[in-house]
């Protein structure tokens, strides 16, 4: 599907972010539309996680900007907590507050940060929990549920927020293999539901099936930006194919 | 009937004034440990602090109480710092004081470590869904440092309640002090005076000192479900 046309929400043009003396990422350009999902190769070590976090405020970043609904969110003016209610992200390693709750870690961004009512987070957790197959795990600790459903937990506690957009970290990449597919089942669910959404991963199956496009990342650049099924079959630069090599027996 | 040595305890007000003596110890412990437990979590704050000066003034500070023996520091602030300020302190108040700044160093290492033990991803993901500053510490570290440095918190507290010992050295008449008048009055006409004073003394800083390691374990236990 093709949602070029529509309206830009994010944007980052020329993105620059160094460790040290070391360059990440090296003038990064991406157009991310409404409802498109962008999913993020490259291998180890090639800053495709540290772009994410550049987007989240997690990173600082040393040239470039990036602009999310219209506002560049580069300089000290930004403000992070009303940007970050905006854009979910869910990390490897999940994180969820293992002394609260799973309804206590969901409903802690929306009653403390946004101050809504606690009776319709609730009703909006309660449909969360049950999209994603959990709903009788409310008052489970973390420490009693598998990485599966702590991962899909963390995503229901972003998705709690009401974000523009979500950002995916190798989210099922600390997770046995039998629970992958359950986390990407709702990620799947959501991209059809036109959740705008950046996944960074290394199942390559799962990148075919849910992108929009495919942003191939090798040394902090850009090498290739395509639609998935061309990639996966005709990839264009060199780097690209040795990349794909990698995970073909 | 010959005279049992324990019945030094129970002549005229001896209980009595060994009980007044008790609720010295325990009462400037109590203080104390409060007003060192709040000092102490603005402290360890700190000491997470990214700035440097701000990090070496805290640890200076700290060091500053390790190094120099607590009768010292009572000393300096019952004797010195009044002396210098031409004031009049208390030694009750003086034995506050010093405990508490004592406490509050002390406490400040243990809430550091807390934090510092917190997992990174923590502040991260509490970050992500938009925390501020002192939501992030108020929901997301405070309460899991506090179970974390619970064990330490509670050795300080009886390390405090037992050091508590040395305020009669400015005059404060604890019970330590109540029960060597007691002996001194007693001992001719009752030579084993001093085994059952000393005894009861035992039994009371045991009976101030077992409850807070109790509701140590206890609290760990409930944080542990």
């Amino acid at each position: 599907m093709n949602k070029e046309n529509h309206q830009v929400l994010l944007e980052i043009k020329d993105l620059h972010k160094e460790y040290d003396t070391r360059t990440v990422l090296d003038g990064i350009h991406l157009r991310v539309h409404k409802g498109e999902v962008i999913v993020v190769l490259g291998p180890s070590g090639c800053g495709k996680s540290t772009l994410l976090r550049c987007l989240n405020g997690l990173e600082s970043i040393q040239g470039g900007d990036i602009q999310f609904d219209g506002e560049s969110l580069i300089g000290p003016n930004v403000d992070w907590q009303k940007t970050r209610q905006k854009i979910g992200m869910v990390f490897q390693n999940y994180e969820l507050f293992p002394h609260m709750t799973v309804i206590e870690n969901i409903l802690l961004g929306p009653i403390k940060v946004q101050k809504r009512e606690k009776k319709e987070v609730m009703d909006q957790a309660t449909q969360l929990l049950e999209k994603v197959g959990l709903s009788d795990r409310k008052d489970s600790y973390p420490r009693q549920l598998s990485g599966g459903q702590k991962q899909r937990i963390a995503i229901v506690r972003a998705l709690c927020m009401n974000p523009e957009i979500m950002l995916f970290d190798e989210v099922t990449a600390a997770l046995d293999p039998e629970m992958v597919r359950e986390v990407l089942d709702v990620i799947l669910g959501l991209a059809k539901q036109g959740m705008t959404m950046m996944i960074v991963t290394h199942e390559m199956g799962f990148a075919q099936a849910v992108a929009d496009r495919i942003l191939f990342i090798d040394e902090g650049k850009v090498c290739e930006m395509s639609e998935p099924k061309e990639f996966f079959t005709n990839p264009k630069t060199e780097r690209a194919q040795q990349f794909l090599n990698i995970f073909q027996f | 009937m010959q005279n049992l040595g324990i019945n030094v305890l129970f002549e005229g007000t001896t209980l009595q004034r060994l009980f007044e003596g008790l609720m010295m110890t325990a009462g400037i412990a109590f203080i104390s440990i409060i007003i060192g437990s709040f000092l102490g979590i603005g402290m360890g704050l700190l000491r997470t602090s990214k700035s440097g000066i701000v990090q070496f003034i805290c640890r200076f500070y700290l060091e500053v109480f390790r190094i120099i023996p607590i009768l010292v520091w009572l000393f300096i602030v019952y004797f010195g710092v009044t002396n210098a300020l031409d004031i009049h302190l208390d030694g009750e108040i003086v034995a506050v004081i010093v405990f508490s700044l004592w406490g509050a160093a002390e406490m400040g290492d243990i809430v550091r470590g807390a934090l510092e033990s917190l997992p990174k991803h923590q502040i991260e993901s509490g970050k992500a869904i938009g925390l501020s500053f002192w939501g992030l510490y108020r929901y997301v570290l405070i309460p899991q440092a506090v179970r974390r440095m619970l064990p330490g918190a509670i050795n300080l507290s009886t390390r405090m309640v037992k050091t508590t010992s040395l305020v009669v050295m400015i005059g404060v008449i604890d019970v330590i002090k109540v029960g060597q008048q007691i002996i001194e009055r007693s001992v001719i006409k009752v030579p084993t005076a001093s085994f059952w004073v000393y005894g009861l003394i035992f039994i009371l800083y045991f009976i101030i000192c077992y409850p807070l390691s109790k509701l140590s374990k206890k609290l760990e236990a409930k944080w542990e479900n």
